[in-house]
């Protein structure tokens, strides 16, 4: 155990953001289960009680009805604002005198830094291009995530659980965004901060950063296990491969929603469904494909003259 | 001007020089009396006025209302003022939970403005040319006053202002914020997440360390590989891309990252994305209003009525 070696990655200026932001998060899904939990079980409550529920507030806290339905702004949410300022001001003032901005030397186009990393919000698209090329890694997928998260309005059908904390009446919404944002976006981000040293290899926690290590992996195209050598039927064969993943996963997704979430798929045009089946099935493809590495040292699914998948 | 009806004028033909004299003195007298009473009492009325500034004429240009706490007088408080009319003069008493909004918004907002009044004065020492750059950056450190503490902090504001955006959505998102009406703001949303994190990617490359250097080289080399637009990406080459026209050198400025790279990170980073950010910032704050302010906490609503449309003003005003 090299404490050493961990206790420098962990205290390197620019990756105490994601040390601080592990915790936080941690933090902030605690309250928002804790109030998803208690709207659950007010929602139980008077899903078995209809009596109760044309007369309550529906609400997890207490209500009289000779309350105020509205307060002031003043004081009641701008001192909460000016509170929050003044409190962001004060951590911001003794994280800048207790701790520097790293400065490096000058830039040095002659002398690689080994590992170079890019700033750690985008370590997750860094450690992606171990699986996947570049042109996907660096550009299919920033661009898929951004339109992703553009088309979730449109696609969510669900009219339940607009404006409250809820995980019963959203269980699939909310379990998709956790897999994209926790597992496939801050899990990424901190496998490339803590665990990637030179050479982009995995050295685990407390491990001493060899930068001399090297490791001979041998890896192997899909088509090569097939035994097929030539490059046009490699083309055809990858094709067919992504294509079918499609299809079958597409078949699978929608037997998936017909039993299980029927009354969602009802609600959904066929768009809305398409939309849904290409960005379930592309997620999930992500660690497919990094299973596929690291299991079966394959590398590429679909080899064209063009492009590799 | 000869003017006979003045009756100090010097040039009188009948009064004479003595009649003059006389009379100033008699006049000069009198206003020194007068300084004796007028002045006292003006003084008085300055220091009564005093103890009632916000009836002067300077205040009440100021401030358009009273500050008797009234309930009118808190409303116009918010509604009168420029920053904080962003505000309703009253919302939901639920609306103010920060266990619900747990305050991402505003705090990101905040921190925003706390990276552009640091951001500002950083200009003040900074130049984006090679060589000039970094030892901008190390005599900010060692000689300018409170140098060090103003990288420091417009480095970790930002730093906390990515992770402000992402807990801000996620929330939004648990919530189920970005349910109809709200579709628009979360796209914008989706937007301002993109060019906060760009604009700190830019910031990144400007100290114009090994740290910034490589970090940008990294990131730029993946435009390398778009395709159709990078010469190795997928089709790039076949539609003539090469290393000196495809989009990372319109990223760079040229092929590696140098000199043209840096000038072009400092326009992004100082003015470009700001204004952009600002201006989607205005969008989204107005929009959050118009969509009928917070979406919660809202009643909870039960499977039964899910395909019914809600009850109340909601549902009839769609
Ligand atoms: C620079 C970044 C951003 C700033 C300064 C900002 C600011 C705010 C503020 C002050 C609010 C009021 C409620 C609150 O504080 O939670 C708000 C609401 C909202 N924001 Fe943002 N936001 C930003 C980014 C985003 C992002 C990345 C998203 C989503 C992808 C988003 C979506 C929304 C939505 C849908 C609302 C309405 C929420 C509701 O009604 O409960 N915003 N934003």
């Amino acid at each position: 155990m090299d404490w050493r070696q961990l206790w420098e990655i962990c205290s390197a200026p620019d990756n105490v953001p994601i040390v601080g932001l592990i915790p936080l998060l941690a933090f902030y899904i605690y309250l928002a289960w804790r109030q998803a939990h208690a709207n659950d079980v007010l929602i139980a409550q008077l899903e078995t009680d209809p009596a109760l529920a044309k007369t309550h507030h529906r609400k997890t806290w207490p209500f009289k009805p000779g309350w105020q339905k509205e307060v002031h702004v003043w004081p009641f949410l701008l001192r909460i604002e000016f509170l929050a300022a003044i409190i962001v001001t004060i951590v911001l003032m003794v994280w800048s005198i207790t701790l520097n901005a790293p400065l490096e030397e000058p830039a040095n186009p002659n002398l690689t830094m080994n590992p170079a990393k890019a700033p750690w919000y985008f370590l997750g698209l860094q450690e992606m291009l171990v699986y996947f090329d570049p042109w996907i890694a660096g550009v299919v997928m920033p661009t898929l995530i951004i339109v992703g998260l553009m088309a979730i309005p449109y696609i969510d059908t669900n009219p339940l659980g607009s404006g409250y904390y809820t995980w019963k009446q959203r269980k699939f919404s909310i379990s998709t965004f956790l897999f994209g944002f926790i597992i496939l976006w801050v899990a990424m981000i901190i496998i490339g901060t803590f665990i990637r040293g030179p050479g982009w290899q995995w050295f685990w926690p407390g491990q001493t950063w060899d930068h001399n290590r090297l490791i001979y992996e041998v890896n192997r195209d899909l088509p090569d296990i097939f035994g097929i050598t030539s490059n046009v039927a490699k083309a055809i064969f990858g094709g067919i491969v992504v294509i079918g993943y499609y299809l079958l996963g597409g078949f699978l997704v929608y037997s998936l929603f017909r039993r299980y979430m029927g009354k969602d798929f009802k609600r959904m045009s066929l768009l809305q469904f398409s939309i849904v089946q290409f960005f379930l099935l592309t997620m999930v493809a992500l660690p497919l494909k990094m299973a596929l590495r690291l299991l079966w040292h394959i590398k590429y699914v679909w080899i064209t003259p063009w492009f590799n998948v | 001007m000869a003017d006979e009806n003045n009756p100090n004028s010097t040039n009188g033909k009948n009064g004479g020089k003595v009649g003059l004299l006389e009379k100033v003195k008699a006049g000069v007298k009198e206003h020194i009396q007068g300084l004796k009473t007028d002045i006292p009492a003006k003084a008085k009325e300055q220091i009564e006025g005093l103890k009632d500034p916000t009836k002067t004429q300077v205040y009440t240009s100021i401030f358009r209302h009273k500050h008797d706490d009234t309930p009118r007088n808190r409303a116009l408080g918010v509604l009168s003022n420029v920053f904080l009319h962003l505000h309703p003069a009253k919302i939901n008493r639920d609306a103010v939970r920060y266990s619900y909004t747990w305050g991402m918004g505003g705090m990101t907002f905040y921190l925003f403005i706390v990276l552009t009044y640091t951001g500002v004065l950083l200009m003040f020492y900074y130049h984006p040319s090679k060589v000039q750059a970094f030892r901008d950056v190390l005599y900010l450190e060692h000689d300018v006053p409170f140098g060090k503490i103003l990288r420091n902090m417009h480095r970790w504001a930002a730093h906390l202002m990515v992770i402000g955006v992402w807990l801000h959505m996620f929330r939004v998102f648990l919530t189920g914020s970005y349910k109809k009406p709200r579709e628009f703001n979360w796209n914008i949303g989706v937007l301002l997440l993109v060019f906060t994190l760009l604009l700190s990617f830019t910031g990144y490359l400007l100290p114009d360390d090994q740290l910034g250097f490589w970090a940008v080289t990294v990131g730029t080399n993946m435009a390398r590989a778009t395709p159709l637009l990078g010469h190795e990406g997928p089709f790039g080459s076949m539609l003539g891309m090469t290393p000196y026209n495809d989009v990372r050198f319109g990223l760079l400025g040229g092929s590696i990252v140098d000199a043209n790279a840096l000038l072009r990170s400092y326009i992004w980073h100082c003015i470009g994305i700001p204004i952009v950010a600002s201006i989607l910032m205005i969008v989204h704050f107005w929009r959050v209003r118009k969509d009928g302010g917070i979406s919660g906490p809202a009643p909870v609503m039960l499977e039964a009525e899910a395909d019914k449309p809600r009850r109340g003003p909601k549902a009839a005003g769609e």
